[in-house]
Parts: C-alpha cells; structure tokens; sequence
C-alpha cells in the first residue's frame, strides 16, 4: 500500500546530494539459510544464478552487499520487499 | 521427524507428515501469529479492509527483539553509528510499511494453519501435503519467518561450534532447537523444488 508521503524527503538532513543514487544494502545474519538468499535475489531482482549467488556469498563473507541502486523511492521498495523476505536490508546514499 | 519436500511429479512440491508433525508446525505457526498480533482492522484475517487502509502504522521499532528483527530500521546502518536522520527515516519508513509487512507474514502464517487443517490423514494419523504456486511461496515466507523468530529466541550465531548443536537432552532449548533445525531442513529442501 503506498501512502503519500510528503516529508520523506526531508528526514535526511545530512547534505543530501540529488545526483548521487541510494543504495539497497542486504547485511549477513546467522539465520538466513545461502540457499534463501541466492533464491531471494534471483526470485525478486531477477538476476541470473551466477550473480545472486555472488551477491550472497558477499553477503556471508564480507558482512554486506550492495544489491540494487536507484532513486530512493526505488530503494525503499526494495528494503521493503527484503524485509518482506526475512532479508535484513538497509538504505542509504552512495557516498 | 525425517521427512522433506519433494517435487512432485505434476508440479510443485510435496511432503509427507506424520502427525506429530503437524502438530508442531501447526502450533509454531499460531504462536507466531500471536506474536504477530492481529491488523488495524483489529480481526487477524483483515476482514475490515477500509480500517487497515487508513490505518498508519508504529514509527518505534518493535521492544520484542524477534519483531525488530522481522521489522529492521531500514536507515540504520548496522556498521554506522545510528544518528538522529537515520533514526528519523526510520521511524517514517516504518509507519507506512510495518502494517503491510504483519500483513504479509500473517497471510504467510495464515495459509500454513489453513494447508495443515485440510489435510486428511490417513490411517496411522499422516497425511501428505502438497504446495504449488502461490501457496509453495506462502510456505516459503512462512518457513522462514518461524525460523527467524525461533532462532532470535535461541541466540543462534555464525559459530559452526556453538553449544546449541550439542545441547543435552535435559536443555529446556533443546526442544525448539530440534524444531529450528527441522523447519531448516523443511525449507531447503523447498527451495531446491522452486529452483528452475
């Protein structure tokens, strides 16, 4: 369900710079089965086997991995649909 | 509790369960949609759809570490420290998602409860269910969730040696541990019928 939202834009204060995009962040947690993950990116995003299962491995190994990137209604799109998936993600601009 | 899901031959996937089985599952999935709660229509099936549409949803994270782990802060970096516009973002995100995310975790819980109920057991009490389409992603979600939830409670963590995996019988967790490696099982052997 989307709401209007008319002070989204203003809830970051920190220098927000319009031309660089935001990013959606999917971190590691000792729950999520790699079988999941790599499903849920090829499921939702639609990349192909090879890639989600890189981006899971990053995920796992690294801590962290940057899956999508776009406007920031487009990235909360995104962490609302990871979120959806049990995945736990996080917005934030690219900088 | 040995059984896993296969693919079935016609499409989608299926599982014998004995009816300890069910009963489990069945349980796990009404305490979490206990700790769901109902919607801002109030009924657990949403059955007032215009008060859930005007409903807005909390701006704090859940106190339950189970829920705030199922309802994150969608600005807050886990490797930054928090700050007052990530808090608020937060806080804004989740007022005009978190109803929708209950909803579609207890939609998920909900099509377990109602899939393990039209089961017809056979003779020594199993049944066989099966799942397809939309309700293969139901349990999917499900699945997922409850293991979330369970192994929040359980502190599970990356460690291979933990002493979860070695608990002695007499371990009040040992029950539940049993029950998150078994809803383990359950769900990759789901997922590999899902894959193409």
């Amino acid at each position: 369900m989307e709401i209007e939202r008319t002070e989204s834009s203003e809830a970051v204060s920190e220098q927000p710079k319009p031309d660089v995009p935001w990013v959606t962040i999917v971190h590691n947690d000792p729950v999520n089965l790699m079988s999941y993950v790599t499903y849920v990116f090829q499921a939702y995003f639609g990349y192909p086997k090879d890639k989600a299962k890189k981006l899971m491995l990053d995920v796992h190994h690294k801590g962290r991995a940057v899956v999508s990137s776009g406007t920031r209604e487009e990235m909360e799109r995104d962490v609302q649909a990871m979120h959806g998936y049990g995945l736990w993600a996080t917005l934030s601009q690219d900088r | 509790m040995a059984g896993y899901f296969e693919a079935a031959p016609d499409g989608g996937a299926a599982i014998a369960l004995d009816e300890v089985e069910i009963s489990i599952l069945r349980s796990l999935a009404v305490q979490f949609l206990e700790l769901i709660g109902p919607g801002p229509g109030g009924s657990a099936d949403d059955s007032d759809p215009l008060a859930a549409l005007l409903a807005e949803g909390p701006t704090q994270p859940p106190s339950d570490p189970a829920l705030a782990r199922l309802f994150p802060n969608a600005y807050c970096d886990p490797e930054r420290a928090s700050d007052a516009a990530a808090e608020a973002a937060s806080a804004e995100f989740r007022r005009y998602t978190e109803n929708d995310l209950r909803a579609r975790k207890r939609e998920d819980a909900l099509a377990v409860v109602r899939a393990l109920d039209a089961l017809t057991p056979a003779g020594d009490r199993g049944a066989v269910l099966k799942v397809t389409g939309d309700q293969a992603q139901h349990w999917l979600g499900a699945l997922n969730d409850l293991r979330l939830t369970i192994g929040t409670r359980l502190e599970v963590d990356d460690d291979p040696d933990s002493d979860l995996y070695r608990l002695p019988d007499d371990d009040p967790r040992k029950p539940l541990m049993m029950a998150y490696m078994w809803l383990g099982g359950l769900q990759e052997s789901l997922i590999e019928t899902l894959l193409p």
